[in-house]
């Protein structure tokens, strides 16, 4: 059910000078939202922003009284995620949804692969619950420029969710871009497993920078793995309605056709899409 | 939405009544099936949907919009799934939500226009044509009939052989006179006339020199052309005796009846859409809530009702 919510900041946590969390009492949206879904957050009361921005739903808040809201991971790069920053405890922001399609997610035996790219880390802590709950054997690869902007490490690794870490700068976890200990922990796979028939599923989740889910589909694709990745496309309305936010998927061997990542994702098959 | 007994919001455009003066902005509302979640599109006066060519059209890559001061440009470039996809996959579940649909045509010749007519007006369930002489965004068509008073003249007079269906063509604000154009809609036959489209507009990101579009110019909208828009409407009501649909950067109650006071019969909301898919309760009530206010039962009755008397002669444009 789709709803409007005018959503009281319950606190805001700063993580660094660009980062923040932002927990919303929005529980309507909360408790029905499934992993990869995301929000449109309207910011201002103004027409400065006009446009809401999505967000994907990072944390579900519950309490003994049961679902109290949710929050968002926000990185400062323009006037909403600004606000958002500075919000204070008692503003309010609007937040339309759950909207989009979420991940799909996958039972054991099968193992779960979160490939997070900086903010893109944003759907993993309800996708890493989801496929806990369910005894999936799940583990995140996590990339980001420095060690200083990795983080909820210690929520991840509590949960019981193996962590891989790279940062540019080798400040921690492997130094370079996490596409790298990916293969490398693909092509152990196979190694260790060399015959199709007697591999473990594993199935990769995405989220990040384009070029990251570029070639994180590509890595999955050449061990023979499922991807499935979370896009981020200018989006103008979350609904379908301003045809922004659209994505070449492929169409047949040669063409393509543009779906809007709104209502058609934001998460796609890795293999369907048709890079730039 | 709540209907006060004595409150009369139909709206009539030639032989079609709308039930209130609040039409979805085509281009603006998907195919309306999109926003069924949001609002019963039944309550709406009209769906434009998103307009329609006789085949799938992919439109231009990304980016395709970008956030100006108060406004949004964008060059979408009409991404559709064509007249056939639209009749088969769309229009049935309209027709189930009993939504008024007005379909948005745009050709890129005039035997185009003329075959698009002809297949809605055999569909089941189309209650007007607008027909798209004013997309900003595409070189081969539309525009060309809406930059021409004779192209305008053509396409709406060749258009009302082949259809019963009301016929309103979309004004372009992109003409030094929309009045005139609307007069030449009107000496065609057109049922009513609908303005504004968006202004051709561009944006560039001064660090990387880059156009923000991928079609480097794109249409303007939002509340940033209100008062253009405004002043455009005002000019065709005193242009033509024909219904004037007003719009152009319309967020509110208070937006809506400036147009329908300047002129319009009906108003079409578009970008508040996008900013709030609720929107269209609070406007109705609104409106509602000032006639009442006003004591005015019939919305038909504050169409035009702008008080110039003591201001005539301080305009100059007439």
């Amino acid at each position: 059910m789709l709803r409007d919510v005018e959503a009281r900041v319950i606190a805001n946590t700063r993580l660094s000078p660009d980062y923040n969390v932002i927990a919303l009492a929005a529980p309507e949206i909360a408790e029905v939202t499934q992993p990869g879904q995301f929000v449109m957050v309207k910011s201002a009361r103004s027409a400065d922003p006009l446009l809401r921005r999505p967000f994907s739903v990072f944390e579900v808040l519950r309490s003994n009284t049961g679902v109290k809201g949710l929050t968002l991971l926000s990185k400062r790069i323009g006037v909403t995620t600004r606000i958002l920053y500075d919000a204070v405890e008692g503003d309010t922001i609007a937040c339309l949804g759950p909207l989009g399609r979420p991940f799909e997610v996958i039972d054991p035996p099968a193992e779960a692969w979160m490939v997070a790219g900086g903010v893109g880390l944003a759907p993993f802590a309800t996708l890493g619950e989801a496929l806990l709950a369910r005894g999936t054997k799940t583990t995140l690869f996590y990339g980001a420029r420095t060690g200083a902007e990795l983080f909820y490490v210690d929520w991840f690794q509590s949960r019981g969710i193996k962590l891989v870490l790279a940062t540019e700068d080798g400040s921690a976890g492997h130094r370079g871009r996490v596409i790298v200990p990916l293969e490398e922990e693909l092509r152990e796979l196979e190694s260790r497993l060399p015959k199709p028939e007697s591999r473990s599923g594993v199935l990769i989740y995405a989220c990040g920078p384009e070029p990251m889910l570029e070639a994180v589909a590509h890595v999955a694709g050449k061990f023979g793995r499922p991807s499935q990745v979370s896009v981020e496309r200018t989006m103008g309305c979350g609904m379908g309605g301003c045809y922004s936010c659209v994505i070449p998927v492929r169409d047949g061997p040669n063409g393509h056709h543009y779906v809007r990542s709104c209502i058609g994702g934001p998460v796609f098959r890795g293999d369907e899409i048709v890079w730039d | 939405m709540t209907r006060l007994s004595g409150t009369d919001l139909s709206v009539q455009i030639g032989a079609l009544t709308l039930k209130n003066p609040l039409i979805a902005a085509s281009g603006c509302f998907g195919y309306g099936v999109e926003y069924a979640e949001a609002v019963d599109l039944s309550t709406l006066g009209g769906v434009a949907v998103k307009g329609l060519f006789l085949k799938p059209r992919e439109g231009h890559p990304p980016e395709r919009i970008v956030e100006t001061p108060s406004g949004m440009l964008n060059a979408i470039g009409l991404q559709g799934i064509g007249v056939h996809r639209f009749i088969e996959d769309k229009l049935p579940e309209l027709r189930q939500r009993r939504a008024t649909v007005i379909v948005n045509i745009c050709g890129s010749t005039l035997d185009e226009y003329v075959e698009l007519a002809r297949i809605l007006s055999d569909a089941e369930g189309v209650a007007a044509l607008e027909l798209n002489i004013s997309c900003p965004n595409i070189k081969e068509g539309g525009i060309t009939f809406g930059c021409s008073l004779h192209g305008t003249f053509d396409v709406v007079s060749a258009v009302k052989k082949v259809t019963p269906l009301p016929v309103i063509p979309k004004l372009t604000p992109n003409v030094t006179d929309v009045a005139s154009f609307a007069r030449a809609s009107a000496d065609a036959g057109a049922d009513a006339v609908s303005l504004v489209n968006t202004f051709l507009a561009m944006a560039i990101d001064v660090e990387t020199r880059r156009p923000e579009l991928s079609n480097i110019v794109g249409g303007l909208s939002g509340p940033a052309i209100r008062p253009i828009a405004v002043r455009m409407v005002y000019e065709c009501r005193r242009a033509v005796k024909i219904p004037v649909i007003g719009m152009g950067g319309i967020a509110s109650a208070r937006d809506a009846l400036e147009f329908i006071i300047a002129g319009a019969d009906a108003v079409q909301v578009g970008t508040a859409n996008f900013v709030d898919p609720f929107v269209w309760k609070k406007l109705l009530d609104g409106i509602t809530d000032y006639m009442r206010r006003h004591n005015i039962s019939r919305v038909a009755d504050l169409v035009g009702t702008i008080d110039t008397t003591s201001r005539e002669k301080e305009w100059i444009s007439s």
